[in-house]
């Protein structure tokens, strides 16, 4: 009898205890997760473990125009978030001193899954990706050394990178993998189509069930499900721009890879036109019909697009509306929005 | 007098030279210092930078303003065949004709009487895949302002770097006669791609015995003549290939560069 009262404060105290812990964990940082329906992602996060203090360094990081010469640039003035982290309405990319660029920028999302970056995938290893833009002249036009100096004598900087690495120096194996947290935290998997795949109450529409199937027939060998790429370097026939830039060649030095360019994600495509390599097409009318009746032969246009002795793919335009109904379903509005992935006030 | 001084001398001489020779080879596991010098000349001329002139086989005359390059994975042998290898963590040097320090690697090694030297002309492809955070020293990618040696757009490092003057280069956009040889590869990751990595063997028996002992540092002396970039199996023409990069020529460049290393002397 009089243990009864004990057991009771005890079960109380034990659920206190448990409400209080998991407020704490909703308030607290949310690491890296993996989307129910993605596969595991191959980023090495061992060597790299997401924290609060490592994702917000390398969010002010990304945010940061010092990375570029004369203070201008940062990366998030050609990977927009509106824009899915791409530069909305650019063919091509304006940099420092308004330098254009010869190609499109590329979104950055789901970056865990892939095994190499850059439209040539060039670059194997996120953490040495932002060495790119950062010393391309027509991008940043820095050099890392110069960079890590003024980050150095930045009044924020060294305590920022005291809280995310447990001291104040700052390296650039420091500077690479804060921004590689920040933009591993980049994951797009909240669209319509990821909640009919999780169940999550969604359903496809008629139209948007008949692209689903559609594009499981004529699409997914390339932009294979659930990220939209097989993260492949293929001539997809749009043939040579006036620069002719012979995609991952320059990488490989193969002349099998010549005008091969990494097969691009299909999300989030209503907020990254143009499309292409070098942003060529305006609408997803206009890749549609290239995909239908522009594919020009070349030596390595991919097998896939020259099939029973026809270029391209067949597809009514009835077919069409109805791809590109699907199509919709791809797009994340709240990756768009999050605010865990814009700026922040200083 | 005089006679008796030069006796003396020689005496000395002779016996210092004795007391060397007999030095016994120790057996134990003392490291010491083996100091290589990376002498950089350019056929019979030492290297001068931008103001030494210099002409290749092609007949072009000739001025450097920057030369550079990377050491690695530095091996010795003794004469009964006993191998050390510098454990890679400090095992990676980078050469430039501008810092006179770098051309003296510094390495530890077991005391002992070394009869050949290996090392990497370049950097390993192990190394060059490896997470940035093991990428520090020479091969932390900020190295170097006008001279970094790693290139950004396909990830690897330049494992040779070489630019200068010459009026039979064409006039690149900023009005400037210039050869610029930068070449790399490391046999690529995601794609074979060409490998340029360079592994340099040379026998010490001929120039001396390096006789590494505590207290004491031994310097190989090495004549590195980059004139054997331009005159080899390829003779290269500047007129003809002012830049070379991250190319299919770059492998008949390293090819021809991988000759350059001659070992003149050791100093004990």
């Amino acid at each position: 009898m009089s243990k009864q009262p004990w057991i009771v404060l005890a079960v109380l105290a034990t659920g206190m205890y448990a409400c209080s812990k998991s407020a704490d964990v909703v308030a607290a940082f949310i690491g890296f997760r993996q989307p129910a329906n993605f596969p595991a992602p191959v980023y090495h996060l061992d060597d790299n473990h997401i924290t609060q203090a490592g994702f917000e360094l390398g969010r002010k990081l990304f945010y940061e125009p010092r990375l570029s010469r004369n203070n201008t640039i940062s990366c998030g003035d050609c990977h927009i978030q509106t824009a899915a982290f791409t530069h909305h309405g650019h063919d091509v990319s304006h940099g420092i001193d308004d330098r254009l660029g010869s190609r499109n920028a590329p979104p950055i999302m789901n970056l865990a899954w892939h095994t190499t970056f850059m439209l040539d995938g060039g670059v194997f290893d996120l953490d040495l990706q932002p060495i790119a833009p950062i010393t391309n002249f027509v991008e940043m036009d820095e050099t890392l050394d110069n960079v890590l100096k003024k980050l150095k004598a930045h009044p924020q900087y060294p305590a920022l990178f005291k809280k995310a690495f447990g001291s104040e120096e700052i390296t650039t194996a420091r500077m690479m993998k804060a921004l590689s947290q920040f933009m591993v935290m980049l994951v797009s998997a909240g669209s319509k189509y990821d909640k009919v795949m999780r169940k999550e109450g969604k359903t496809f529409t008629a139209d948007e069930q008949a692209g689903y199937t559609l594009f499981q027939q004529k699409c997914s060998a390339c932009h294979a499900e659930p990220l939209f790429t097989d993260h492949s370097f293929r001539n997809n026939g749009i043939g040579a721009g006036p620069n002719n830039d012979e995609g991952r060649y320059p990488i490989t030095l193969n002349t099998a890879d010549k005008y091969k360019f990494k097969v691009p994600s299909l999300r989030n495509l209503a907020y990254t036109a143009p499309y292409m390599h070098d942003g060529r097409f305006y609408t997803l009318d206009g890749v549609l019909d290239h995909y239908t009746s522009e594919v020009q032969n070349m030596p390595t246009l991919d097998p896939l697009l020259k099939q029973n002795g026809r270029l391209g793919i067949s597809l009514t335009a009835a077919e069409k509306q109805q791809v590109l109904a699907f199509l919709n379903t791809l797009n994340d509005k709240a990756f768009i929005t999050d605010k865990r992935f814009s700026e922040q006030a200083q | 007098m005089k006679h008796i001084l030069i006796l003396t001398t020689i005496a000395v001489l002779l016996l210092t030279a004795c007391a060397k020779k007999d030095d016994p080879i120790p057996s134990n596991n003392n490291k010491a210092t083996l100091s290589i010098q990376f002498d950089n000349i350019v056929g019979a001329k030492n290297l001068q930078l931008n103001t030494g002139t210099y002409i290749n086989a092609a007949g072009e005359t000739f001025t450097i303003s920057l030369l550079q390059y990377y050491i690695s994975n530095i091996k010795v042998k003794t004469g009964d065949g006993k191998e050390f290898v510098v454990p890679q963590d400090s095992s990676y040097f980078l050469v430039s004709e501008a810092a006179g320090a770098s051309q003296f690697v510094k390495v530890q090694v077991p005391e002992g009487d070394y009869t050949s030297l290996s090392f990497v002309l370049g950097v390993d492809s192990l190394r060059s895949t490896m997470d940035i955070s093991k990428r520090t020293g020479v091969l932390d990618p900020s190295t170097g302002m006008d001279g970094a040696m790693y290139w950004g757009w396909n990830s690897g490092y330049i494992f040779f770097k070489m630019e200068g003057i010459s009026a039979a280069a064409p006039a690149d956009p900023s009005g400037q006669h210039k050869f610029r040889y930068h070449v790399g590869g490391f046999g690529g990751y995601a794609a074979v791609t060409m490998n340029n990595i360079k592994t340099i063997s040379i026998d010490l028996n001929a120039g001396g015995i390096p006789k590494v002992r505590q207290g004491r540092e031994s310097n190989v002396h090495l004549m590195v003549d980059v004139l054997k970039m331009f005159n080899g199996a390829t003779n290269i023409s500047i007129a003809n290939n002012p830049t070379v990069m991250f190319s299919d020529f770059s492998v008949k460049v390293a090819n021809n560069y991988a000759s350059m290393f001659s070992h003149d002397h050791t100093e004990n």
